[in-house]
């Protein structure tokens, strides 16, 4: 029923600050001041998925991910329905 | 112990000497025999709107519900690892009444059909260690447990209780966090669904099952009924673990501990994860979700800590921070090293280094000024002119949500209400160094710090 979106995830634990992510993808990731990526936790706009998915590729420890999460089918679907299908999708 | 309306209950009959045996938990309160049927507990419990204990507040009954229907048999772990340092109220109750949370454990693997039980304890409480085997041969003596029992140490460390790392603890001997998803209650210890509940709430479904729903609302507020266990501590005569009614006035349980809301300078409610109250909140405030919440506060694991008005809120903020940071588990780099940055930045705050920094910074620009030259450009420039305290909330927003537990997300939460409430004092330790009452003895407890963990840089 509902649409889903990509959105970019990192793995904090497997992640060690190598930085391609933000090389690659400057549209959606800074880094902090030690190195580590802040990613931007919105749907991914289709015309940088394929970057997101290259960025994702060449991450030395994987840790950069694209995950697929139900999008809100309006945008003023109530707060219980949106966490219903967050929970059904984890 | 059947009136409803007497206090207390949990520690009714509890011997604050070496845990009571199972003739007087019995003579108490105790089940004849705990055969009661699992689906009529969950809706009891149900009824009774009874919470966990352990801090997320979450609802007993959803989560035995959901865990016992999983497609595995269902693993039941009573969570008394306790690495709020602020709090001392599982340790007590384990010490004191070790067989009305055995009892607990047992009606929750009938509500789950689980067919092992496990009991966290840390490994720091002697006293809830001794009293729980000592219950745990009484038991196995009287043959009351249908479901085994095994006990496991969890090492001090503050994010060891943590869901996650206890499934981890079991499973692999490591007390560490994991990123979640999945949650234990989907997949935890062995891959089962895994019931992990606190030693507080398994002793309320204890009493539950022996009084009834009706009886365990006769206390607290009809949205939060029942009692629960907290820890005092800071400026009060007597410190230490009381249990008391939901709703109870902030100002009854301070003035029970022989304390005095007049003379605070705050309170910090929910332990170190927890939010600081200005005195006027304090003195308005009950002790339940609903007058806490506007307060942007919550009852967390029940710890309270009464700051003297003679001591100074940056320096036990710095200190306690300080001390979380070196909690970190060390696996997730915006934790290591954010929260380390965090801390720093408190503590030079605290200790003079930002407002000579500052002053510095000023003398600089004042005499570029003078000679009109033009500051270094860019981000360095914005670098420079940011200052300690702007650090610590550019950092703050930061950290928060990025890490696999939720570790970083209440170092900052303390973070954030501390210079809230006490903003004038952050304010003037970042100008002008150390008060006056910076070099007193610090008022709220903390432990050594835990080197269970290698901070891996």
């Amino acid at each position: 029923m509902s649409r889903e979106a990509l959105h970019l995830r990192v793995d904090p634990i497997a992640c060690t600050a190598h930085g391609l992510c933000a090389e690659l993808l400057p549209e959606c990731v800074r880094l902090d001041d030690w190195g580590y990526p802040i990613v931007d936790d919105r749907p991914l706009p289709p015309e940088l998925v394929a970057h997101a998915r290259r960025a994702a590729s060449v991450c030395p420890t994987l840790a950069l991910k694209l995950e697929a999460r139900a999008a809100a089918q309006v945008p003023r679907a109530s707060r219980s329905t949106r966490r219903r299908t967050s929970a059904t999708q984890s | 112990m059947s009136d409803a309306s007497t206090l207390p209950r949990l520690l009714h009959g509890a011997d604050p000497h070496g845990g009571a045996s199972l003739p007087t938990h019995l003579r108490h309160h105790g089940l004849r025999a705990l055969d009661v049927d699992g689906a009529w507990l969950v809706e009891e419990v149900e009824r009774a709107g009874l919470r966990g204990r352990g801090g997320a507040a979450f609802p007993t009954a959803t989560k035995l519900e959901v865990v016992g229907h999983g497609r595995r048999r269902a693993v039941v772990v009573g969570n008394g690892s306790e690495g709020e340092p602020a709090s001392a109220k599982d340790a007590t109750l384990l010490a004191q009444a070790p067989h009305l949370v055995l009892d607990g454990l047992q009606l929750a693997a009938a509500a789950t059909r689980a067919t092992d039980a496990i009991l966290a304890v840390k490994s720091r409480a002697r006293d809830a260690q001794a009293a729980v085997a000592t219950a745990l041969r009484e038991r196995d003596m009287a043959a009351r447990d249908r479901v085994p029992v095994r006990v496991v140490e969890v090492p001090d460390g503050y994010v060891s209780g943590e869901e996650s790392a206890l499934t981890n603890l079991v499973d692999r001997g490591r007390a560490v966090p994991t990123a979640t998803p999945p949650r234990p209650f989907e997949r935890g210890v062995g891959g089962r669904p895994t019931l992990i509940q606190n030693v507080e709430t398994l002793a309320h479904v204890a009493l539950i099952a022996r009084y009834g729903a009706d009886w365990y609302r006769g206390l607290g507020t009809p949205n939060e009924p029942g009692t629960m266990l907290v820890t005092l501590q800071g400026a009060v005569a007597r410190p230490g673990v009381r249990e008391i009614a939901l709703g109870t006035p902030l100002a009854a349980l301070v003035e029970h501990g022989g304390g005095d809301l007049s003379r605070t300078r705050g309170v910090l409610v929910g332990g170190y994860f927890g939010t600081w109250l200005d005195p006027a909140a304090a003195r308005g405030a009950t002790l339940d979700a609903a007058s806490l919440r506007p307060l942007g506060a919550s009852l967390g694991c029940g710890a309270v800590g009464v700051l003297p008005d003679d001591a100074c809120p940056v320096a036990e903020t710095a200190r306690i921070v300080s001390w979380l940071a070196g909690e970190s588990a060390g696996q997730c780099g915006p934790c290591v090293f954010g929260l380390a940055a965090i801390a720093e930045a408190l503590a030079s705050v605290a200790d003079g280094r930002a407002a000579r920094e500052l002053a510095t910074a000023s003398r600089r620009s004042a005499s570029r000024a003078r000679r009109s030259v033009a500051p270094p450009g860019g981000g360095g420039r914005r670098a420079r002119s940011e200052d300690a305290l702007a650090r610590v909330r550019r950092w703050s927003g930061e950290v928060a949500g990025r890490g696999a537990c939720r570790h970083p997300d209440g170092v900052v939460r303390l973070v954030a209400s501390a210079l809230r409430t006490f903003e004038a004092d952050f304010e003037d330790h970042l100008r002008h160094g150390p008060c006056g009452a910076c070099a007193r003895r610090p008022v709220l407890p903390l432990p050594a710090q835990s080197s269970a963990f290698e901070v891996a840089a």
